[in-house]
């Protein structure tokens, strides 16, 4: 019974991971593409985590399986926050069918620093 | 079990893919970061499928070698200094 | 007082890392733990009374854990649905949301949060202001844009933090 739980969370997880790199082919600018690749892929790595935390039981692998989930949730979306943020003011562009940019606006109005 | 980790090692290839392809630098790097937490997933699947458990030390140290290489990148990307 | 908090948040980290009770291993664990609470003792928690607050940790585990995960889901399924349409539903841009969150880790976890949901990516946060990438923008407004994303974390992340 654990054995099949651990399993279907692991395949959950590789979906996602699965769905989170067709986004980062196919989606078409920086920002959608790191949208898209950060919740998946790091979902997908969550469930992987838990599924074999699920399937060894809680023992000495398990319980760093979930230490890495913790790590994760910090690092990975920090991580992407900074690259969205380092693409933007290196000048990248968003898409030329976005609605709007209100950071743009507010750092040409010097609202903000640098 | 083995059928997962062949399925993530080709997404890593998906994300080379995109280094190769990306046309501007942005996207370049994303992708690399993306490979990193899914080289994360893989050592943990290797872990338990070759029962070795140092495997899982690996992809822990692995999740803070990614990020601090997105973050020395993403600093370089915004042409700043290392020392804010 | 935020270096003796520091001082056993390390040594249970330790603990769990080796996963085992020899006592030299202990030891081992209980130096180095001295040595991190030596250097970073100064930058930890700014009000190390919040850590001895049970509710705070019961609005965290039972209330916004369940309530975070199901979010992620939830994100999941909208990125596969817009990925896998052969039209690509999307009309992205970035709007500007504020908080009234104070406390540094506070507005971590929030912007880390605001990641991990449906369509929302956090790019920059500038005091109260946080700039959203939003892949279909509802709201081009200050006010209903911030009543779309960051409400519904604000109502847990103020009980937990603050």
């Amino acid at each position: 019974m654990r054995e099949i739980i651990g399993i279907i969370l692991i395949g959950i997880g590789v979906a996602f991971d699965v769905f989170g790199c067709i986004g980062l082919i196919r989606l078409p600018d920086v920002y959608n593409r790191l949208q898209a690749a950060t919740k998946g892929v790091t979902v997908g790595t969550w469930g992987i985590l838990i599924g074999v935390c699920v399937l060894v039981g809680f023992n000495s692998l398990g319980v760093k399986a979930l230490l890495a989930v913790i790590l994760i949730f910090f690092t990975s979306a920090t991580a992407s926050h900074a690259l969205a943020r380092g693409a933007h003011k290196s000048g990248t562009k968003l898409w030329k069918r976005s609605v709007c940019d209100r950071y743009e606006e507010d750092r040409k109005n010097a609202k903000i620093k640098n | 079990m083995s059928v997962l980790i062949i399925i993530l090692l080709g997404l890593c290839f998906l994300c080379l893919l995109r280094v190769a392809l990306g046309p501007t630098l942005a996207d370049r790097m994303v992708a690399i970061d993306i490979m990193g937490i899914l080289v994360v997933g893989v050592c943990t699947l290797l872990a338990v499928k070759l029962e070795r458990e140092f495997l899982i030390d690996i992809s822990l140290a692995w999740v803070f070698l990614s990020f601090i290489g997105t973050i020395a990148l993403a600093k370089y990307l915004e042409g700043k200094k290392f020392d804010e | 007082m935020r270096r003796v908090i520091l001082f056993i948040d390390s040594f249970i980290l330790w603990l769990l890392l080796t996963w085992t009770l020899n006592y030299q291993s202990l030891l081992v664990g209980a130096g180095f733990s001295l040595l991190v609470t030596v250097i970073f003792g100064k930058r930890f928690s700014q009000r190390p009374i919040k850590w001895f607050e049970p509710q705070r940790y019961f609005w965290l585990i039972v209330l916004y854990m369940p309530f975070f995960a199901w979010q992620c889901l939830k994100a999941n399924v909208d990125v596969a649905y817009r990925v896998l349409h052969p039209k690509m539903p999307i009309e992205p841009g970035i709007v500007r949301v504020r908080t009234v969150l104070k406390s540094k880790i506070g507005r971590t976890v929030l912007a880390n949060s605001i990641t991990m949901t449906p369509g929302t990516l956090s790019v920059d946060i500038r005091d109260e202001y946080l700039y959203i990438h939003w892949i279909k923008v509802y709201a081009q407004d200050e006010e209903n844009a911030t009543r779309i994303i960051v409400k519904k974390f604000e109502r847990f992340l103020v009980r937990i933090f603050e």
